[in-house]
């Protein structure tokens, strides 16, 4: 049971910066998701917390000791990774017990934490099993069994289920969910799947280039990304994003999206966008499931607009439609009896009350 | 309707089941080429295994020579009760076991350490290591009389006609194969499973120990066979460097001893053969089976 700090983490590997100064506190007990796209430093920052890569500045503190020079052994880690790394020669009970028997515990004792881990894990009759015997997801369980066995401080999980097929992962994810609700060990977990990331964390860390992004809850994430990068990187289908301007009229602002097309900004955002009228480079962003089919009662902040349907997906519950504004492709969702038909026109609401603005020249939302 | 039926199965090509009968011809030639190999390498030791079981007379007598008429085991006898046989083969044993020894002692660490451990000129040194495997051996005896002779011209100890000088010389022969093959196998071992020991507190020498030589036993066992083989067979370097009987090993020794002028005692240069062949081959029967086995299998996805 420890808290996490990294502060001005940095990693070069030649005169590559792979990970350009990373601050980070992770509270004790907390489930922490690092995700990004791949080459984004997340995996490369888990093993400087491992301990397997050398920091190249900057401060690793576990549990109130800087730990930047200690070896992975001495740092009480357990990590799991992603192609499980089992010692092949040796059954499932020996892979649990091999870290406590390096560390001369007593028999009994052993014997009494791999039996409670493989009861945490329900992997009891696999116990003398090789690796080979096992199928992707028992080898999982016996990596995570491995972990929870040395009792340590942090547990990190590097792409732990991106080996598994689509179901098992997401029967994994849920399993690795309830371990960490009986065991409430500090968690690092790597992923490059937002869906791992929002389902599993307290709080997600989304990095990009190096650096982070932005860390919240899976909700502050969703619904108030500070960066285009994290509005964009977080949900699926993916938030749209639209060029616009922002025009002045009559004391109220309005949104332009084309010539024939504009809608009023919504009362509470006035104050806030009204220095960003008449700025170049700004976009709209708007999530697929603010964007609806027509409804007899409308809300405020909802604007009701004609649009030539290009493709339609239906997904069962709901319908995703495709069109185009002002260059861009845009998603949204619509109920399956709405009627869309590619090819024809359709009236469609948006819900501006969700809407964010973007500042494309810094990324920024604003 | 009947023709457009007929006209839907025209595009299937050759007789039905032609696949299995490719096959079954494919087989047809395998086996053909294999018993043809067979015969070609299993000749001279049938050869040397019906000469051994000859009497002197019935070798040179002018008859059939792939046939035994009086099977006898006199050249066994003759063989195994003489004292310098049992010598040499001792001399073989003892420095064939010992250089595997060393061999397998230096080349794992060796292999491990280029594998695993990166430092710097680490790669160089691999290759470098492959690259003395590549200077034949009949290039090196002239340079290491001249060594021998300097060892004894600084410190009095003398190298030339011991067996057991036959320990040091051999593994410049074996450790730079045997190395290349471990460095081979190591690396073919995922980069997790030791970061995994490494986690769980192993230091390198129980990463070595614990989890890599029990992975890469069947590449440990191929290097012993290899090096077992080499120095069991090594012919140059004794009868180079061994002359008296005493420190003679078996290859030389049969030659040296059983050749007496223009007397080639052929029944016995033959059993002798035959014997001195056997315990590479008893080797290799039992651990051949741990060589094929797989030990990687379920380590990582798989």
């Amino acid at each position: 049971m420890a808290q996490v700090t990294l502060r001005k983490v940095i990693k070069k590997y030649d005169e590559v910066l792979a990970v350009r100064g990373v601050d980070l506190d992770i509270a004790d007990k907390e489930f922490i998701v690092l995700v990004g796209p791949s080459g984004c430093g997340k995996s490369t920052t888990l093993r400087m917390i491992a301990g397997l890569e050398e920091i190249s500045g900057g401060d690793i503190v576990i549990g109130g000791d800087v730990v930047n020079d200690v070896p992975p052994k001495d740092r009480d880690i357990a990590m799991v990774f992603q192609n499980y790394a089992l010692y092949p020669h040796m059954n499932v009970y020996e892979n649990m017990s091999f870290g406590l028997k390096l560390k001369k515990t007593p028999r009994d004792e052993i014997d009494r934490r791999v039996k409670q881990a493989a009861q945490i894990l329900d992997i009891t009759e696999l116990l003398d099993r090789k690796p080979k015997q096992l199928s992707g997801g028992q080898r999982q369980r016996v990596a995570m069994g491995r972990a929870i066995v040395r009792d340590p401080k942090v547990f990190l999980f590097d792409e732990p289920l991106s080996n598994l097929d689509a179901k098992l992962r997401v029967q994994m994810r849920t399993e690795i969910k309830k371990v960490h609700q009986k065991v409430r060990t500090t968690t690092v977990y790597v992923t490059h799947d937002q869906v791992e990331a929002m389902t599993l964390a307290d709080r997600v860390v989304v990095m990009n280039a190096g650096l982070i992004e932005q860390v919240g809850s899976p909700n502050d994430l969703y619904h108030s990304p500070t960066t285009k990068f994290v509005a964009g990187f977080i949900g699926s289908p993916a938030m749209n994003f639209i060029p616009c301007h922002l025009e002045q009229a009559a004391g109220a602002l309005r949104l332009r999206l084309t010539d024939s097309l504009s809608m009023p900004v919504p009362a509470s955002r006035t104050a806030r966008y009204t220095a960003f009228v008449g700025r170049p480079n700004l976009m709209l962003g708007l999530r697929p499931e603010h964007i609806m089919e027509t409804r007899p009662h409308i809300e405020p902040d909802q604007h009701d607009f004609n649009m030539t349907i290009e493709v339609v997906e239906p997904m069962g519950m709901e319908t995703l439609v495709y069109f185009t504004v002002n260059g861009a492709e845009i998603c949204g969702r619509v109920n399956p009896n709405a009627g869309a038909a590619a090819g024809q026109s359709m009236k469609l609401r948006a819900d501006l009350s969700n809407m964010h603005l973007i500042d494309d020249t810094t990324g920024k939302v604003l | 309707m009947a023709d457009i039926a007929v006209a839907g199965t025209p595009g299937r090509r050759g007789a039905y089941g032609s696949i299995s009968r490719d096959r079954r011809w494919a087989m047809r030639w395998s086996y053909f080429f294999l018993a043809l190999f067979a015969i070609f390498f299993l000749m001279p030791p049938f050869y040397m295994l019906i000469t051994s079981l000859k009497s002197s007379a019935e070798i040179s007598a002018a008859q059939n020579p792939w046939w035994v008429f009086g099977p006898t085991l006199e050249n066994y006898v003759a063989l195994l009760g003489k004292n310098e046989f049992l010598i040499f083969f001792r001399n073989s044993a003892l420095v064939s076991i010992c250089v595997v020894t060393i061999t397998m002692l230096i080349s794992v660490t060796a292999a491990f350490a280029l594998a695993r451990m990166k430092f710097w000129g680490s790669a160089t040194l691999a290759t470098g290591v492959f690259l003395t495997y590549l200077i034949p051996d009949t290039l090196l005896f002239i340079p290491l009389f001249k060594m021998f002779a300097f060892v004894r011209d600084t410190t009095g100890i003398e190298l030339m006609n011991h067996w057991w000088t036959l320990i040091i010389i051999y593994p410049t022969l074996t450790v730079p194969f045997a190395t290349w093959i471990m460095i081979g196998y190591f690396a073919s071992i995922p980069k997790e499973l030791d970061e995994a020991a490494l986690i769980d507190g192993a230091s390198w020498m129980q990463t070595l120990t614990k989890i890599f030589i029990p992975v890469a036993l069947p590449g440990i066992i191929a290097a012993t066979i290899f090096s077992f083989t080499v120095s069991w067979a090594q012919f140059l370097y004794p009868m180079a460097f061994t002359t008296s009987t005493n420190e003679l090993v078996l290859p030389v020794g049969i030659v040296t001893t059983l050749i007496k002028g223009d007397v080639f005692n052929w029944g016995q240069i033959m059993t002798g053969a035959l014997l001195g062949a056997a315990p590479p081959l008893i080797i290799y029967a039992f651990l051949m089976d741990y060589y094929i086995a797989g030990l990687t299998a379920g380590a990582t996805k798989g």
